[in-house]
């Protein structure tokens, strides 16, 4: 008797942990995997696109992560660690190198973009600590929007990625083939019936998942934590709490340049100009998705997060086309992770500040 | 004071210096510019004066008017179906988009208080949310559960509106009623008086037992609470005076362009309006009426000249374009951090003062003693 009012008791408790939008979202999907087979969608490569979407944001979403814990709230500001990615990606083709390498390169020549760019992010972020989140957004749509100018104006000249009548400017969509097209999926790609598992790009998030993880049990990133939960504690306990905090910063955007080459490596394209602009919103809904809020964000948040949101995003279409003829995915895409996001916004969270 | 007046003044002088940089490139005539500018102020200006009464209660730039641009939006897609035209049925439309946008309103502002401290950026992801409401209705409901009469703004499929829905027979109407052209200016004198009569109501709202309660929230919250005001309560009207104002004003931009784009009329518009409005000197807690007009007109004179002097200068239209753009977002993002940077210097003023104050106490207590 006293142990079914415990059990209902902590039913109730773990509900309202989890979050009602959250429940919405996940019985949608399980739903949605229900009635796959019902309706006539193939569910092998639903699933296949679900891991292969998974693979291409993970790192994007992961990106979320340090800010997050160094306090700095959600990082609307991804777009400018896109650009870094952005930069990286071109100007790898524009030096002239193909194949795998060019992913390598893309990397490390996006590195000093990403710590530059962060660095000054974060010193902004710095002074106007409690009003991150509209800032950051702002910084994000300033940057984008520079940047546009820039893909016109700088001395880009591979034939493969300007216009080709005037023989300047980027095109706004470059194709990756014979560069770094799938140069990780491509890796110990398993293929079990209809489903394709892209099993380099798994591993590769799964090490920067491991690192940032074993990152924050180190003492700088115990350190960070202590300053996303209290920085007055953590500035008497002996913390630089703008340092730390910076290095948070710094870290989402190099993830951001990352996972901006990682998604285009399974895309298959490098997308310019306007294209980076809202990037920053499916990656902050699928992290709360995942469970974190304004304050809180772990791995598993970002694992679970990508997944539904992934999930989501493929399967609604199918799904809602073969049952009632009616493509009414971007829709409930728009309202589902807006939502989350408003939900989350409006959760209290009163970490000292 | 004068470094504070400088301050207060350098965006806007940063704008006279770019429009007096581009203005002889650009080699526009003198009359075009002027109607132009004319034409813009008429167009936006309504809109803009919607953002002030949020300012007043402390609740930053409102990004939510986007709320209230659909409810204008929605009024006009049922009134152009119902096929009343002029300005009957520009004033239908208002009537239908007051009850909307004080739903909107009243949502929207309750979703606010319950993120006090960061309603900006909520305001601003409600935009985003209330924008998949609003394509669920128009693009899927309208024609199947509202009934749309007329093929001519329904999409081929049998429901859903159309991309674009004309207005040619609303075009510049309320424009047009009382109209004076002097030196090949246009000047819609209708519509200024519409919007000096908001000028007006803002001036006198400001004065009632309201508008003192909001400036007095505006201020400080507890402060107003311990003073007996409602402050949630309070905070939703402004709310939702401002979503039915833009409701409004979302009216008369459209008629003055004589159609509506139904999926992206509404979304640049809040980023304009705010862009505007800061680039006339406001800041996040502080807008005047004078700040909107000094930055319709400097905005929009910067908007129509950019492009053409950014193509002289380098031989390509599209740098112009996104010049602009980057103007816009980088204009906002100063105001911010400007707004955000002396939150914190008077915050950690008011605490050395209250430090100060203490020791002097202290100091006081020993002396006595």
């Amino acid at each position: 008797m006293n142990e079914t009012v415990t059990i209902k008791d902590k039913f109730a408790a773990a509900l309202k942990e989890f979050g009602l939008p959250r429940l919405i979202i996940t019985g949608f999907l399980v739903l949605l995997l229900v009635m796959a087979p019902f309706v006539g969608a193939d569910l092998p490569t639903q699933i296949s696109n679900i891991i292969n979407r998974f693979s291409w944001n993970g790192i994007l979403v992961l990106a979320m992560v340090p800010m997050v814990h160094s306090g700095c709230g959600l990082n609307f500001g991804l777009p400018l660690g896109i650009i870094s990615g952005l930069l990286g990606a071109t100007l790898s083709i524009e030096l002239g190198f193909t194949g795998p390498v060019s992913f390598l390169m893309a990397v490390l020549i996006a590195t000093p973009f990403a710590l530059v760019f962060g660095s000054v992010y974060g010193w902004l972020l710095n002074k106007i600590k409690g009003g991150e989140m509209m800032i950051a957004t702002y910084v994000g749509f300033s940057s984008v929007s520079l940047m546009c100018m820039m893909w016109l104006i700088l001395p880009y000249h591979s034939p493969n990625m300007v216009w080709g009548l005037a023989g300047k400017g980027l095109r706004t969509t470059i194709s990756l083939e014979g560069y770094y097209d799938q140069a990780l999926a491509g890796i110990a790609r398993i293929t079990i019936g209809r489903i394709s598992i892209p099993t380099g790009t798994l591993l590769f998030f799964a090490l920067l998942a491991f690192g940032i993880w074993a990152f924050l049990h180190t003492k700088t990133g115990t350190a960070m934590t202590a300053v996303g939960s209290n920085p007055t504690f953590a500035k008497a306990a002996g913390i630089d709490v703008d340092r730390i905090r910076t290095l948070s910063v710094v870290m989402s955007t190099w993830l951001a340049a990352i996972g901006i080459l990682v998604y285009e490596q399974g895309f298959g394209f490098i997308q310019l100009y306007m294209a980076p602009f809202y990037m920053a919103l499916p990656a902050v809904s699928a992290i709360l998705i995942g469970g974190a809020t304004v304050n809180k964000a772990t791995i598993m948040n970002v694992i679970v997060g990508t997944i539904l949101f992934q999930g989501i995003v493929t399967m609604t279409p199918t799904v809602m086309n073969n049952m009632i003829h009616m493509d009414m995915s971007e829709v409930i895409r728009i309202i589902a992770s807006m939502g989350m996001i408003l939900f989350a916004l409006t959760r209290k969270t009163e970490a000292a500040r | 004071m004068k470094n504070s007046f400088l301050a207060k003044a350098s965006v806007p002088l940063m704008f006279i210096l770019i429009c007096a940089f581009c203005i002889p490139i650009a080699g526009l005539s003198p009359s075009y510019l002027a109607n132009e500018i004319v034409t813009r102020m008429g167009r936006n200006s309504f809109l803009i004066l919607s953002l002030l009464i949020p300012i007043m209660a402390g609740m930053g730039l409102n990004f939510g008017m986007t709320l209230g641009a659909m409810a204008g939006e929605i009024g006009l897609i049922l009134v152009s179906d119902w096929q009343i035209v002029g300005i009957p049925g520009m004033v239908l439309a208002a009537i239908i988009s007051i009850p909307i946008s004080v739903l909107l309103g009243v949502f929207c502002g309750k979703i606010l208080n319950q993120a006090k401290g960061r309603e900006m950026i909520t305001s601003y992801i409600m935009s985003f949310f209330i924008n998949g409401i609003y394509q669920l209705v128009v693009l899927y409901l309208m024609g199947s559960v509202i009934p749309i009469k007329h093929s001519s703004i329904k999409l081929p499929r049998g429901y859903g509106i159309r991309n674009t829905v004309s207005l040619l027979r609303m075009r510049q109407h309320l424009d047009n009623l009382i109209a004076i052209k002097a030196g090949g200016i246009k000047i819609p004198v209708l519509t200024f008086i519409i919007i000096g009569v908001l000028c007006v109501f803002i001036i006198w709202f400001r004065k009632t037992k309201l508008g003192q309660d909001m400036r007095a929230v505006g201020q400080d919250m507890e402060v107003a609470r311990d003073a007996g005001i409602n402050v949630e309560r309070t905070r939703i009207i402004s709310i939702v005076m401002s979503t039915v104002l833009a409701g409004i004003g979302m009216i008369i931009y459209l008629q003055n362009m004589g159609n509506i784009a139904t999926y992206s009329s509404h979304s640049q518009i809040g980023m304009f309006c705010i862009a505007a409005l800061l680039v006339g000197g406001a800041s996040v807690d502080r807008a005047s009426i004078g700040n909107v007009f000094l930055g319709v007109i400097l905005f929009h004179t910067m908007f129509i000249v950019a492009p053409r002097a950014g193509a002289y200068i380098t031989g390509d239209s599209m740098i112009g374009e996104y010049f602009r753009v980057f103007v816009s977002y980088a204009v906002i993002t100063v105001a911010l951090v400007m707004y955000e940077t002396s939150k914190r210097k008077a915050k950690s003023a008011a605490g050395e003062q209250l430090a100060r104050a203490q020791e002097e106490e202290e100091n006081a207590g020993k002396e006595q003693a």
